[in-house]
């Protein structure tokens, strides 16, 4: 770079300005792939779900809380939410479930959809604790995660409505395993934690097929087949936590966020201008190619920006300009030391190094512990403000260094 | 050249007043935690058309939906009202909302947030361990940094001194959060804690700018010049930078605070006011602790 500083910084400079089309909320950028917003910009819901756990293996837990994760997916799909976003947390015993909803427009018939999904499991008489009144029945493993489908028949000799399921391999396999212990004993379906009914095995079942002939009407098995379909809960789930963000409030935020971050961005410039004159261009210059590039960075990988996330952005660019600073106080005092101005901008950059890279660690430190212990909202801030600090120090050295060898020459 | 470490005891008389009165009014008054801590719910919404007082609106929550913790803001900015009270289920949500309707047709809900309680419990566990790890962190890295600085202090003042600069700059935010907590019910939620943090870490970029040229003057001019005068020749050799990285910073900030919106008002006002009391701190108390705890005439 220091051979050829024009073409690195024609490079540059060609790469920020693809960028900036790229990022541009209007034309080009956004017809080939649009910004990803955060509820709180766009509208929408955020969900939390507490998983119930308790009646599950401690072996079993991963896989459970994953396949109500598909099944909530699924539910959640059937709304028409533009890229609904459903994922897990764990920790500890803990696990919740949390569900983003952009853009829906009932969000209170989103909420009971999610949560009517049938919680069907079959359990095992516990006969060592079970009287003639009151029977106990013991969890087995088998839950409505490993069903496939169902679909609604009529019994063929009482012509009653009844629910057929079908079970995956995985499924299947417990099926027989439970039905081949339980032979000559009640095996009970739950639904919902209801008792539906307690048929006798009369042998083991392989082929993964089970048939559940409860009082059905035709509507309520027609519409038990419609839930089981979607997916039945492998555990109980509750919400514990819901944050609804209308659409009009989202995009208010959103217009006054841009709003300020050009605001702020017009005035570190015009700062930079009055007190660094021609330096000050340069790092005015640096600053727009940082910006062009971060926002590039944070579409490509993609980051879904909340209005946490571009207000970390928007601090980037009050502190992009830091390294700058810091290394043209330092070209100020080579230069009155004698320097010549070629000789004191390598000097300048060379000795302001060891400060700028140990004021930027520590916002890293910071940065990347917010990233860990923080959830959805705050988490995009880090993610923001830890990119930003690493894009800002490139800019602030390669590209003002490269601005500076090119357009400073000392005087022949 | 300004004589700042010769009138360290101006400074440090001035800033333990201010840090006392905000450890005064933290311990006095407390927090007001939002519904993101202790649990429970806030309800933003308008009524565009025949806008009700607080008071109604007060009185429809207590008497007709029978709410009677809820309490009831109005927002000038975005014209909302700002109702706050315990957790609820959706199915009340979505009975309120009806209710409300029905009274006001124009209500136009903007957002709903209702929390519960063991949520907000971890996430107040996890802000405490996040700033006990960044206060651990930052001071462990200064210490390794400035490990070629040992003479005469050691690198663990630098360290030790950054941190009770950190505790300066966050002890005078928080103290005006909870007097404004108590003044105007100004609630503390996590964007507070993240602002705090950021704090810390532009708390510490300042101090190490200056603290960097003490190591740069204390490698040149070792046992040449007293201790005193380095530090303070290292003050006012980087006094335009200390200020100016700052002012940047404090610039967006004012364009966040006057132009941004609503929801991060009180974030940008912590920062505003951390930020400033970092400058501060990084030229007044910072480098003027450095020579109390150096040994006499070092």
């Amino acid at each position: 770079m220091r051979r050829h500083p024009g073409l690195f910084l024609s490079i540059i400079a060609i790469v920020a300005i693809l960028a900036g089309i790229f990022v541009i909320p209007k034309g080009i950028g956004t017809q080939w792939m649009p910004w990803r917003l955060g509820l709180d910009l766009v509208g929408g819901s955020h969900l939390v779900y507490q998983v119930d756990l308790s009646q599950v293996a401690a072996g079993d837990q991963d896989s459970v809380v994953n396949g109500l994760r598909d099944v909530i997916e699924k539910r959640v799909n059937l709304f028409g939410v533009s890229e609904p976003q459903v994922f897990t947390a764990r920790s500890g015993n803990q696990a919740q479930l949390i569900v983003e909803l952009a853009g829906v427009k009932n969000v209170s018939d989103a909420i009971n959809q999610i949560g009517e999904t049938p919680l069907l499991d079959f359990r095992e008489v516990d006969a060592s604790s079970s009287t003639a009144t009151n029977t106990q029945y013991i969890y087995t493993n088998l839950t409505g995660q490993y069903i496939t489908g169902a679909q609604l028949t009529f019994d063929q000799t009482t012509g009653q409505p009844q629910v057929d399921i079908n079970f995956n391999t995985e499924g299947a396999g417990i099926f027989e395993r439970i039905t081949a212990a339980n032979v000559g004993k009640p095996l009970a379906i739950f639904l919902d934690n209801q008792l539906i009914e307690a048929p006798v095995v009369q042998g083991p079942i392989a082929g993964g097929k089970a048939v559940i002939t409860g009082n059905f009407t035709v509507a309520t098995a027609q519409q038990l087949v419609q839930r089981f379909n979607a997916g039945a809960l492998p555990a109980p789930i509750t919400l514990v936590n819901q944050q609804t963000i209308s659409a009009s409030l989202g995009s208010n935020s959103l217009t006054k966020v841009i709003l300020a971050g050009l605001i702020g961005t017009a005035l570190v410039i015009l700062f930079m201008l009055f007190y660094y004159r021609l330096f000050g261009l340069f790092a005015a210059l640096s600053l727009i190619i940082y910006i062009a590039l971060t926002l590039g960075l944070f579409k490509v990988i993609p980051i879904t920006l909340s209005l946490a996330g571009l207000a970390g952005f928007i601090l980037t660019i009050g502190m992009a300009v830091d390294a700058n600073i810091l290394i043209f106080e330092r070209i100020k005092e080579e230069l009155k030391r004698g320097l010549s101005r070629a000789a004191a901008i390598e000097e300048g950059f060379r000795r302001a190094w060891p400060s700028i890279r140990d004021s930027n660690t520590s916002t890293i430190i910071t940065a990347i512990i917010l990233y860990y212990l923080t959830s959805s909202f705050v988490r995009g801030f880090a993610l923001t403000l830890l990119i930003g600090v690493l894009v800002s120090l490139f800019s602030a050295i390669t590209t003002t260094r490269l601005f500076l060898r090119v357009f400073i020459k000392d005087k022949k | 050249m300004l004589n700042i470490v010769g009138k360290r005891k101006i400074w440090f008389a001035l800033s333990g007043t201010l840090v006392a009165l905000a450890v005064i009014a933290i311990i006095a008054f407390g927090f007001q935690e939002s519904a993101e801590f202790k649990g429970g719910t806030l309800w933003n919404f308008s009524v565009p058309v025949n806008t009700p007082s607080i008071a109604d609106v007060q009185t429809e929550f207590a008497g007709i939906l029978n709410v009677k913790d809820a309490t009831v803001n109005f927002d000038p900015t975005n014209q909302s009202f700002l109702v706050r009270f315990g957790t609820v289920s959706e199915t009340d949500h979505a009975a309120y909302l009806s209710a409300l309707k029905s009274k006001w047709a124009s209500l136009n809900e903007l957002s709903f947030e209702s929390i519960g309680p063991s949520i907000g419990a971890a996430l107040l566990k996890n802000a405490i361990i996040a700033i006990i790890l960044v206060l651990v962190g930052i001071s462990l890295y200064i210490a390794f940094a400035f490990r070629k600085a040992s003479r005469p202090i050691s690198s663990w003042k630098y360290g030790w001194i950054t941190l009770l600069t950190l505790f300066h700059d966050v002890a005078i935010p928080a103290g005006l959060f909870a007097f404004l907590g108590y003044l105007n019910n100004i609630q503390i939620d996590s964007n507070f804690i993240v602002a705090l943090l950021v704090v810390m870490g532009f708390s510490v970029h300042d101090t190490i700018v200056v603290f960097d040229r003490v190591r740069e003057n204390l490698l040149n001019h070792r046992g040449k010049e007293p201790f005193k005068k380095i530090v303070n020749d290292s003050v006012n050799q980087t006094l335009a930078r200390s200020i100016n990285t700052s002012l940047t910073l404090i610039l967006v900030l004012l364009a966040l605070y006057f132009t941004g919106p609503v929801d991060l008002k009180y974030f940008v006002l912590t920062l505003l006011v951390g930020v400033t009391t970092g400058i501060y701190s990084s030229i007044f108390i910072a480098s003027p602790a450095l020579v109390l705890v150096s040994p006499k005439e070092a």
